[in-house]
């Protein structure tokens, strides 16, 4: 093995202005011709990132207490239903929540709304206590009159995805966009080389605390995303070839930017929310210059049919192919599209990368590291009454 | 010579003129029918593509114009909020005419929207619906 840096060593450097930081795209291009001992050598930081939809995401709000005050047991933000259950004027909006009369418009879009400074219906109910007396408020809050503005997204960052085909005789409608008849056409979600949790798969620097990009400004890994699961299948270069780990992660909404965080609508299918998020990852040692080292003809996933019920496994594919335009599934050659933004994505690794340089950001050990071997639940039904 | 797209609007009335043959035979123009949707005794749009020279083009669209006939180049009527676009490749995956396609090298969208042969489907399969387009 050959030396081994540290994170106050690699933050030294930053504040010195001696680091050497690359994207996961340079870092692969170099790869070409480097071993992963003269790349731990000469590179200290690789900037990965994402830009895509990430629908279990959401935001934390504080409305502030009203005179006389409100003890809120039914919250509405625009006519979108968001939580009741935290305290008299605490809430929480799920980016895919919806009112049931207005599909296209969700708590994404409610986000967004108040992101971009616009005011936003503020409507609640309550039975009236002793100390809260009010039973309704109909208002406006901005994001100026509001307290807290945090996002807090359950489940982000997925480490690989499927790609998703169509094999029955009808057009579909999916969160992978619009699939096509007869296999007409792949989507695919990652960004491949450049997609954080791909180039640390092993979760060595990637930990609850991890200091990462979120739309726009700093936020945090703060736990192991919902569906966190280890154990999936893996290729020859150690990528699982499915999707796999994810990460929960929070940021103060008032700093981010809706270049970085975008509502969206799928058409028989809901609202969501694109976020983008990038990850800086430190090259600790040739293990970890040999993971960020990894391309696109080495990243692998899996085909599935999104037509049929329980999604059957088709074939495997390489995301250099995926981008090459055309895939071939069970023989048949396949046009492919992207349904997150690869240039959005360059766009966060770049600005990571200036941040890092500029000395405004800085890596973080994880305080603690993310458990191993994970596997998933399904939902078995049992038999169950209501009464 | 030019190729170019046209968007046809026609009133009841005209219906039963034969428009095609004076195209072609008054101005030498190529005639690609893409798209045609007529409504019995109300109006019809038509989706052309026009082949010929610049000035034959012109003269044959100033004569459809004196039929009653709305006669409008296609990426006049397709409107696309470019600045709002994130390049998430959605509409491409949809879009057969190849009119929308990724760059390969920016994995920016691109538009030829004179490849477009308004089969609508891009409309509900940007997540941000940002394109309309006005052909009836
Ligand atoms: S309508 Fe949209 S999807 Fe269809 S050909 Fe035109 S640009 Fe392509
Ligand atoms: S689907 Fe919409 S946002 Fe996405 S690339 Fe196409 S036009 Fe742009």
């Amino acid at each position: 093995m050959t030396k081994t840096k540290t994170y106050e060593e690699i933050n030294r450097k930053l504040k010195e202005g001696k680091a050497v930081v690359l994207t996961a795209e340079e870092v692969a291009e170099m790869a070409k011709k480097a071993s992963p001992a003269e790349i731990a050598e000469k590179v200290d930081i690789v900037t990965t990132a994402t830009f895509g939809a990430m629908c279990s995401s959401g935001a934390i709000i504080n409305f502030g207490h009203a005179d006389p005050p409100i003890r809120m047991e039914k919250i509405k933000l625009n006519g979108v239903p968001c939580y009741e259950g935290l305290a008299a004027v605490d809430s929480y909006i799920g980016a895919t929540a919806c009112d049931p009369d207005n599909q296209a418009y969700g708590g994404a879009h409610v986000i967004q709304d108040l992101l971009e400074g616009k005011d936003v219906v503020l409507e609640a109910w309550a039975k009236g206590t002793d100390c809260y007396p009010r039973k309704h408020i109909l208002t406006k809050i901005n994001i100026n009159t509001i307290n807290e503005f945090t996002l807090f997204n359950p489940r982000n960052a997925y480490q690989n995805y499927n790609v998703a085909v169509n094999t029955t005789n009808k057009i579909i409608h999916t969160y992978m966009g619009t699939l096509l008849p007869n296999m007409r056409n792949a989507t695919y979600s990652t960004s491949g080389e450049l997609s954080p949790l791909l180039n640390d798969p092993e979760l060595r620097t990637i930990g609850i605390g991890t200091r990462i990009f979120l739309g726009g400004t700093q936020g945090f890994v703060v736990w192991p995303g919902t569906q966190f699961n280890t154990t999936r299948p893996k290729n020859e270069f150690d990528v699982p070839v499915t999707n796999a780990a994810t990460i929960a992660v929070i940021g103060n909404l008032k700093e981010m930017s809706t270049n970085y965080l975008r509502a969206v609508y799928y058409e028989k299918y809901g609202v969501s929310m694109f976020i983008g998020i990038g990850i800086p990852i430190p090259i600790l040692d040739e293990d970890m210059a040999r993971r960020v080292s990894v391309n696109n003809n080495q990243i692998e996933t899996s085909v599935l049919d999104y037509g049929s019920p329980g999604m059957p496994r088709l074939d495997q594919v390489t995301y250099k192919e995926l981008q090459s335009g055309y895939i071939k599934v069970k023989g048949k050659k396949i046009r492919t599209a992207p349904v997150s933004s690869l240039a959005k994505a360059r766009k966060i690794a770049d600005e990571l990368k200036e941040w890092l340089m500029d000395g405004k950001f800085e890596v973080t050990k994880p305080v603690h590291l993310f458990p191993k071997n994970t596997t998933l639940n399904s939902l078995k039904e049992t038999e169950a009454e209501n009464d | 010579m030019i190729k170019k797209r046209f968007v046809l609007n026609f009133p009841p009335e005209s219906g039963d003129k034969p428009l095609s043959y004076h195209l072609v035979k008054d101005y030498d123009i190529r005639i690609n029918i893409l798209k045609a949707e007529v409504y019995p005794g109300k109006r019809g749009s038509l989706l052309l593509e026009l082949q010929g020279k610049k000035e034959n083009i012109e003269k044959g669209v100033k004569y459809l114009t004196e039929q009653q006939i709305i006669c409008e180049p296609l990426d006049k009527r397709i409107h696309f909020q470019e600045d709002q676009c994130i390049d998430c490749g959605n509409c491409t995956a949809v879009c057969f005419a190849g009119a929308l396609t990724m760059n390969k090298n920016t994995w920016k969208l691109e538009f030829d929207k004179n490849k477009c042969v308004v089969c609508e489907l891009c409309i509900p399969a940007c997540p941000l619906h940002l394109f309309e387009i006005d052909f009836r």
